[in-house]
């Protein structure tokens, strides 16, 4: 993670910039008066006629300027705060995406969704408006102060005894809205996971009429950040009155001691007129230290949120050194493999050998460790036994990226994003694959057909998660996906389950001809296994049965009996 | 139905600012008490802080001149009360205004949610859920700091503006008209920004929205993403979304930035002109120096009233695009309603009839032509034929997903139209290709069937089909935490999960729609023997692909190009 201050160390001649068009125009505001003074004293009163135009032009100016630097010192604050945030977003989505499967598998989407928006937003927040209206205050009371102090030392005292105490309210005020913010940013991204699940969820609500158990679900999450917000609003109304308390005494503290000194001799009245109105300068700024620090605490808190997932390390991870294969041809060997997740057995002692080209079948059971297999070989889970070769090397040792492109899968759930079809063919090379070759994908999927039917053709957008297409399309579509992507291996993951059978026999005939690819074919129908070279039955993550159909069938076992029942012959 | 895409804007539809407005400040009519309270609360401190000066006047001229010390003394008692008081009155207001404002928050998000919920289909189809997400989160929150603004800064300024005009014209009208000379200029000024930038603001929303859809895409697809080795592709189009949204965003403060320096700009110029009026005026005996003194201190407490709601203007110009996009979704008519006289639909036998029934998602794309059939209560029936072909397109009728366009569907011998939506699908059990599973544990989900289901119930149903076995394997059985959608169990698991959903809900027809399309064969036989015994004599509609799964069925219907076709046995598939 790149630390806020490291950003602003490197941008510092662009806030140098801004900060010093901010001096700029805090010094013209406080010219205007000796201007006003040279009228009266001058002009009036000694009828200097001749400077009056160069002092008309003196208020136009100081108007001018204050609104050209004002401009420019706004802009780019806003402007530079942008540029940061994106940064802070892209490097954050960048790290989440490294992330490892077991992670996603334990966070909700809807709380990432907050972090990257609603948190790097807080922080937007406090890179632009909070730290300029910040250096201003701080600029104009350091300004105003040394004026005080130039006036007269002995009421000085007042403004300094009465400064640490504002900077003490305000870093109280700071930690105690920390706390709240922390919660508020932990609700919102509640919030956002209830709303997430429920929109993603519709057709089942609605399916079970659930809306009203739904509305119920999220308002009690939207309660409770009505009132962590109104915690943190007490937090506010508590300390936000006690800086408005010591501007507002400031001056009536100054008139009673001034008026003492006075009194006394130590000072003359035009000091004491020139004082009060110093302390009634301050009142503003002191006032906006309030809903500074506290849009403060709240960017502190979202960054907080930002680090927790910035501790999370990638756990499947590649050597430092990854030792690239020249070509990959697609042999893939697996050796006494077993994985073990959260301390159950998923796969025990599965070994295979699968050679370039050829095809391997694998049935069982629901829940035997059929996609786990494929899970291990694209390593979202490293092996916690034996190991997985690929071209006869440990996949362990190969660069990440070219293990997971050298094989093209096709997912049980399909996920489609919503963009065209064309794109989602392409998708994961999407520079590389021209117009032909989508089509030929889709064509050899046996999607062209309805594609081209379609208004738009190729250019179709297409819902998310695939919404508007059936069960069957969506497959056929992911299936295109995957052979677009003429990667070395091809896994079909039970992956034509919606498809009726004319069509799945046609997909089977023309990935048949698709040779010089090593296939592996998850199913539940012997129909979409039987041509396999080799088949494995798996049960309980273990290898139950193995072989040909026919040697399968001459066994009489698990797989002659799914033979029966799905009524299916040698 | 036109989809939107994750990565083109969406359209909103422009209503007239004014009329956003007022509705967001409808909301406020509800507090009429506690805005009066903060007015009267306000006013009395716009007092206090006149009274001020007059203080300091008073203690200079009087008693510090006088050299009372006991005098000022007291007074400056009596100001330390006053301004103790000013502060106490400013906790309350921000108190009340604080609630009032969260409250509205509150409102407005439990309005929008429940406005959503009870949107068809077609809603959530046509557009990514994380642009519907950034409306309920993002876009509600972006409207509290304008809602407690606009009673706080609003009034009071407009208060203290017009009793400053008022003022200085009962002063010296020339001098006032000289002062104020630059007024229309900075009007001009600030409705130019405004229009310049409040579509900017609008474009930057949308901005925000694409890049919130694809986040959401980005995280629910991740699987995909990392298996395709496609990082780098999504990093790659990520940032393209965050160079628009950035530059959306510096596009629009271009313009926004300009409210504060227009202001200040004028201000200067009409100093300029008071000062050459007033000068003159004096120099030809007209008026008197302290007349123009004051008018300066006039001027910028009629200013910095303006600038304060300029800034206000300018933070509504920038939030009310979030407003605009929110009634956008509140005015979305449910298209799918129960009618003013539906009635609950009593207890179903399980008769369905579809008599000519067309129905097209879009416009002159017919999925279904004139389909007509009757099922008896009690039958099976298997829907086969192509994909894409519209079964389940029927199946989504019967329970009134969405309305067809011509023709009838009745159940039981009602128009589905007739009853409630609720009393007709909580009677149904539908099963689809996708399954969806809420976080939670194993018990929740099951029980999301029907909520008032004891433990027993629970465990039965999912003996039936077969999930009992798994759920005892696992360490916590029942009680198991699942991840979002179920993540950890393996795609047939999770089918059968939502099996055991549905069946508890005890539905009185039931939909089968490709439901155990990822259970080996083995198990699905099983569940079948399971369904059968717990719904003994209920109609049910079974879409499969596998022959197995539909061989026990009374009728068969071959569903292809628009129209329905019965066949007369099992045997006549295999042609």
């Amino acid at each position: 993670m790149k630390k806020i201050s490291k950003y602003l160390l490197e941008k510092w001649y662009v806030y140098a910039f801004a900060i010093g068009c901010l001096v700029i125009k805090v010094s013209l505001d406080m010219l205007s008066p000796q201007i006003t003074k040279r009228m009266i004293d001058d002009v009036i009163g000694k009828g200097q006629k001749e400077i009056f135009p160069m002092l008309l032009f003196g208020v136009f100016f100081i108007g001018v300027g204050r609104c050209v630097f004002g401009y420019l010192q706004e802009f780019t604050f806003d402007r530079v705060g942008s540029e940061i945030a994106m940064d802070i977003r892209r490097r954050l989505f960048d790290h989440i995406q490294s992330l490892s499967m077991r992670y996603f598998n334990n966070t909700n989407t809807g709380e990432l969704m907050s972090r990257v928006k609603d948190d790097v937003d807080k922080i937007w927040g406090s890179l632009t408006y909070i730290s300029m209206l910040l250096v201003e205050v701080i600029f104009h009371t350091s300004v105003i102060l040394v004026c005080m102090y130039r006036l007269d030392r002995g009421l000085f005292l007042i403004p300094v005894i009465a400064m640490p105490m504002v900077a003490l309210f305000a870093i109280m005020m700071e930690k105690k809205l920390g706390n709240v913010y922390e919660e508020i940013s932990e609700e919102n991204a509640a919030l956002n996971t209830v709303a997430e699940e429920n929109l993603a969820g519709v057709r089942t609500v609605k399916a079970f009429a659930r809306e009203k158990f739904e509305i119920r679900k999220f308002l009690s999450h939207n309660k409770r950040y009505y009132e962590l917000n109104m915690k943190q609003s007490k937090v506010l109304v508590r300390y936000q009155p006690l800086f408005q308390a010591i501007t507002k005494l400031l001056p009536v503290i100054v008139i009673i001691f001034g008026g003492h000194r006075v009194i006394e001799g130590k000072i003359t009245l035009g000091t004491l007129g020139a004082f009060v109105e110093y302390s009634m300068n301050i009142v503003w700024p002191m006032e906006m230290l309030g809903w500074l620090f506290n849009d403060f605490a709240a960017a502190v808190a979202s960054n907080e949120k930002l680090k927790k997932i910035y501790r999370q390390y990638p756990e499947i991870t590649e050597p430092k050194s990854p030792e690239r294969l020249e070509n990959v041809k697609g042999n893939i060997t697996f050796e006494h493999v077993s994985l073990e997740l959260d301390g159950h057995s998923i796969l025990r002692d599965i070994s295979f050998d699968l050679p370039a080209g050829k095809t391997l079948g694998i049935m069982g059971e629901t829940g035997a460790g059929k996609t786990s297999v494929i899970h291990v070989l694209q390593r979202f889970y490293d092996v916690t036994g034996g190991k997985i070769l690929l071209d006869g090397k440990d996949i362990r040792k190969l660069p990440l990226h070219q293990l997971r492109r050298s094989i093209a899968l096709v997912m049980q759930d399909v996920f489609l994003f919503s963009d065209t079809v064309e794109e989602n063919v392409r998708f994961g090379k999407r520079g590389e694959v021209l117009r032909e070759e989508v089509v030929a994908s889709l064509d050899c999927a046996e999607a062209k057909n309805f594609v081209e039917r379609m208004e738009s053709r190729y250019d179709t957008l297409i819902g998310e998660r695939g919404v508007g297409l059936s069960g069957g399309q969506k497959q056929r579509i992911s299936i295109a996906r995957a052979i677009a992507k003429r990667a070395p291996i091809l896994v079909l993951d039970d992956s034509t389950s919606a498809l009726d059978m004319d069509t799945e026999r046609q997909i089977q005939e023309n990935l048949r001809n698709v040779t010089d690819v090593t296939k592996i074919i998850i199913g539940h129908r012997v129909s979409s296994v039987r041509d396999a070279d080799e088949i494995l039955i798996l049960q309980d993550g273990k290898v139950a049965e193995r072989g040909t159909h026919e040697t399968l069938w001459e066994k009489k076992g698990i797989y002659y009996q799914t033979c029966q029942i799905q009524g299916e012959v040698i | 139905m036109a989809v939107n895409a994750t990565r083109t804007d969406e359209q909103v539809q422009t209503v007239s600012k004014r009329r956003t407005l007022a509705r967001m400040f409808y909301y406020l009519l509800a507090y009429k008490k506690q805005v009066v309270a903060v007015l009267t609360i306000m006013l009395v401190s716009v007092v206090i802080t006149l009274i001020n000066p007059l203080i300091i006047q008073q203690a200079i001229d009087v008693y510090i001149a006088g050299e009372d010390w006991h005098g000022l003394k007291r007074l400056g008692i009596v100001a330390v009360l006053l301004n103790l008081t000013l502060v106490l009155l400013v906790k309350m207001r921000m108190y009340i205004m604080a609630k009032v404002s969260n409250e509205v928050l509150l409102t407005i998000r439990e309005e929008l949610y429940t406005h959503i919920q009870t949107l068809s289909f077609q809603f959530f189809d046509s557009r990514p859920t994380g642009k519907i997400l950034a409306r309920i989160i993002g876009d509600v929150n972006s409207l509290k700091e304008v809602l407690s603004n606009s009673v706080t800064t609003l009034i009071p300024d407009f208060i203290t503006i017009l009793s400053v005009v008022g003022i200085m014209f009962v002063k010296n009208w020339k001098l006032a008209a000289a002062a104020l000379s630059s007024l229309p200029l900075m009007i001009l000024g600030v409705a130019f920004v405004q229009s310049k930038s409040h579509i900017r603001w609008q474009i930057h929303r949308k901005k925000g929205s694409n890049m919130n859809a694809f986040v959401h895409e980005d995280l629910s697809g991740m699987y995909v993403v990392q298996s395709f080795g496609a990082e780098q592709e999504t990093k790659q189009i990520f940032e393209e979304l965050l160079q628009e949204h950035k530059d959306s965003f510096v596009d629009a403060v271009r313009y926004a930035d300009a409210f504060g320096p227009i202001v200040d700009f004028c201000w200067g110029l009409g100093t300029m002109v008071l000062y050459f009026f007033g000068v003159n005026m004096i120099l030809d005996g007209m008026l008197q120096v302290g007349t123009l003194i004051a008018f300066g201190t006039y001027i910028s407490m009629f200013w910095r009233p303006v600038m304060n709601l300029s800034n206000f203007y300018n933070q509504l110009v920038t939030n009310i695009a979030g407003a605009e996009r929110i009634f956008e979704i509140l005015d979305t008519k449910p298209d799918l309603t129960d009618g003013e006289t539906a009635c609950e639909m009593p207890e179903i036998t399980g008769a369905v009839s579809f008599r000519h029934v067309t129905f097209s998602y879009e416009k002159e794309k017919e999925v279904l032509k004139d389909v007509s059939f009757e099922i008896e209560p009690g039958q099976t029936v298997a829907l086969i034929g192509p994909t894409g072909a519209g079964k389940s397109t029927i199946v989504n009728l019967i329970c009134r997903f969405y309305d067809i366009q011509h023709g009838q569907v009745c159940i039981d011998g009602r128009d589905v139209k007739s009853v409630t939506i609720e009393s007709l699908r909580s009677q149904m059990g539908i099963m689809t290709q996708d399954v969806f599973l809420f976080s939670g544990t194993i018990r929740e989900n099951i029980r999301y069937g029907r909520l008032e289901a004891s433990e027993e119930e629970i465990i039965r149903a999912a003996k039936a089909v077969h999930a009992h076995e798994f759920i005892m394997k696992m360490e916590k059985g029942y009680d198991t935490e699942l991840k979002e959608r179920g993540a950890g169990l393996s795609a047939g698991q999770r089918q059968l999960l939502a099996f055991a959903r549905t069946m508890l809900s005890e539905p009185k027809i039931l939909i089968l729609d490709e439901a155990t399309s990822s259970i080996d064969t083995h198990t699905e036989l099983l569940v079948q023997k399971g369904i059968e015994a717990l719904l003994k004599g209920r109609t049910s509609f079974v879409i499969a692909h596998r022959l197995s799964t539909i061989q026990n069925a009374d009728r068969i219907f071959r569903v292809d190009n628009g129209g329905i076709l019965e066949l007369n046995s099992f045997e006549e598939i295999e042609k």
